[in-house]
């Protein structure tokens, strides 16, 4: 059984061919990093995964279930989950109500129009561990307007991981934090358990890359190379893109 | 008990409405009163859409007359009230279903639009359509129920039953704003991308708030024509749902004080500033200007921040006081 099957997904804005040909196979567990360029399709690509745009062609299976006619939004009942990279949040909330928020989101409880949220201490206590895994808990309280970048990139995991998802799709973990933020994530993405999938898009290879087991580039919507590590940093086509050689 | 204060407040409130009559004393007062608790009945169902959804809508007026009309048109057909208001509140969840429908397919202007078109249509049905509307002359409502043996003919038991079920609408919002749907509903408002992503159904979730905002405009527009005791086209055209959203806009979006603080603001105006003065909607339009020059958040919210500004600076000041106390003299 695969994690993620990815299967021939082709998608155009008019003429331009943002997802071309895309095939790729992720495995329970996996720790798959999506390179490529600025404009390469990697968030386009994670929107076609996610249902959010529907792709022209090709098949999205999760754990084998071909749910490329699903709605996006039931998506996450079957296990998938995302971060943006542009952080796309509910500002008017403090940071315990956002991580409520994506709890609910999975409970039949969020069509009830008459018990109370603040009632539902299983709710808050699960969206306070979810806060406590990305070390926000002293901060639950605060409303997310007063909060800073880099506590917002980890309330965006923390909504993440609270939907105790199986295959998680994280874009863009580390944009635009500092060295110090960015070790703390990258500590709390390597704490996470290893039952769980993760594909993370990056554009600066550095910054994830011992993170990743395997590999994929993509440029120009194509998938250019996909290997181990060392076999995707080895890849002279990897330098040409990268580097421009 | 955080929310302790609140109760209070809630509570002294209610007592105020409750004893207002015995204050006013004057049948016309009471009256005027009775209008505020009922326009401020639509001003918090359209509230549930404009400030809790997010959408604005400028047709409610639409729904507003759909159940007027349906009760009206069933009360002159010799049926009872309880059959009139049950029908009125059915056509207006329906109506409002069928409204929704074509609306929610856009959001923002689009939704306005669409909103507005689908209530003139309604408006157009009233004015035209006199071999069922009896069009511009209207429909004479001859009886006011008794509900529960109580005749509600004087404007001291209209006042009181309008109040009940004003009271009932104002519980319904509290509760569903404190709930897990409003909750959702408010996540569709700020990150309706998100939301979706999360897995809930923004399209059903605005779907069933503007159907729960239908009934209680229906409610709104049961107590018009039994206050009244006529009904008119001039209830369906775009001033009526205009006023209702100046009422939440003013009052305050996504409160639920601001709606009932702007459905007074608007009433006030055209029963009593009307009295005085003749251009009354001017001096309407002067208010309002001046609530969005100082207050763009709206009457209630506003009050709120500058009361708190004020309090703030009236500490600081104190405690500079103390500071310069505790220095030595130069």
């Amino acid at each position: 059984m695969t994690a993620l099957r990815v299967e021939k997904l082709s998608k155009s804005f008019g003429g331009l061919r943002v997802t071309r040909n895309v095939s790729f196979t992720v495995e329970p567990g996996e720790r798959r990093l999506i390179i490529g360029p600025n404009g390469a399709g990697k968030t386009t690509l994670f929107n076609l995964i996610t249902g959010e745009i529907a792709p022209d062609t090709g098949h999205v299976v999760l754990f084998d279930r071909d749910v490329s006619r699903m709605a996006s939004r039931m998506r996450p009942h079957l296990g998938m989950a995302r971060t943006y990279q542009i952080i796309t949040l509910f500002p008017n909330d403090s940071i315990l109500r956002n991580v409520m928020l994506a709890l609910l989101g999975l409970s039949a409880r969020r069509w009830n129009p008459f018990i109370g949220l603040d009632r539902q201490r299983d709710l808050f206590e699960e969206a306070q561990a979810a806060l406590a895994r990305v070390g926000l808990v002293h901060l639950a309280d605060r409303p997310l307007s007063q909060t800073s970048y880099g506590e917002r990139r980890r309330v965006e995991i923390a909504m993440a991981l609270a939907q105790n998802p199986r295959v998680l799709l994280l874009d863009e973990p580390f944009a635009g934090l500092s060295i110090d933020e960015r070790r703390q994530v990258q500590g709390l993405l390597r704490g996470l358990p290893r039952e769980l999938t993760i594909v993370m898009i990056e554009h600066n290879m550095d910054v994830a890359l011992d993170f990743a087991e395997r590999i994929t580039l993509l440029h120009f919507g194509e998938v250019i190379v996909e290997g181990t590590r060392a076999e995707v940093v080895a890849d002279h086509r990897t330098r040409e893109v990268y580097l421009g050689e | 008990m955080k929310d302790a204060p609140r109760t209070l407040a809630a509570a002294l409130v209610v007592l105020a409405l409750v004893v207002l009559p015995f204050a006013l004393s004057n049948a016309y007062y009471i009256n005027v009163s009775s209008q505020i608790l009922l326009f401020a009945v639509m001003a918090l169902a359209l509230n549930v859409l404009v400030g809790y959804a997010g959408l604005v809508s400028l047709g409610h007026a639409g729904l507003f007359a759909m159940s007027g009309y349906t009760a009206a048109l069933l009360l002159a057909g010799g049926h009872g009230h309880l059959v009139a208001d049950s029908a009125a509140l059915l056509v207006a969840v329906a109506t409002s279903a069928v409204f929704a429908l074509l609306a929610l397919r856009s959001t923002g202007i689009g939704f306005l639009m669409i909103t507005l078109a689908l209530s003139q249509i309604v408006w157009g049905i009233a004015y035209r359509w006199a071999s069922l509307t009896n069009g511009d002359n209207g429909i004479n409502v001859s009886t006011r129920p008794a509900p529960f043996g109580v005749a509600l003919g004087n404007a001291w038991s209209f006042y009181y039953a309008t109040l009940v079920v004003f009271l009932l609408c104002v519980l319904s919002m509290t509760v569903l704003v404190r709930s897990p749907f409003g909750a959702s509903l408010r996540g569709t408002r700020d990150q309706a991308r998100r939301m979706n992503a999360l897995g809930y159904n923004v399209w059903l979730i605005r779907f069933l708030a503007f159907l729960f905002s239908g009934l209680w405009t229906g409610v709104a527009g049961l107590l018009f024509i039994y206050y009244n005791q006529f009904i008119s086209p001039q209830v369906a055209a775009l001033q009526t749902s205009a006023e209702a959203l100046l009422m939440v806009i003013s009052g305050g979006t996504a409160t639920l004080l601001g709606p009932i603080v702007g459905a007074a603001i608007v009433v006030l105006m055209k029963n009593v500033v009307s009295a005085y003065v003749e251009r009354w909607n001017l001096v309407l339009g002067v208010v309002f200007v001046l609530i969005i020059s100082f207050m763009p958040e709206g009457l209630v919210p506003g009050s709120v921040r500058l009361c708190r500004l004020g309090w703030r600076a009236l500490r600081e000041r104190t405690r500079s006081d103390r500071l310069k106390l505790a220095e030595p003299a130069p």
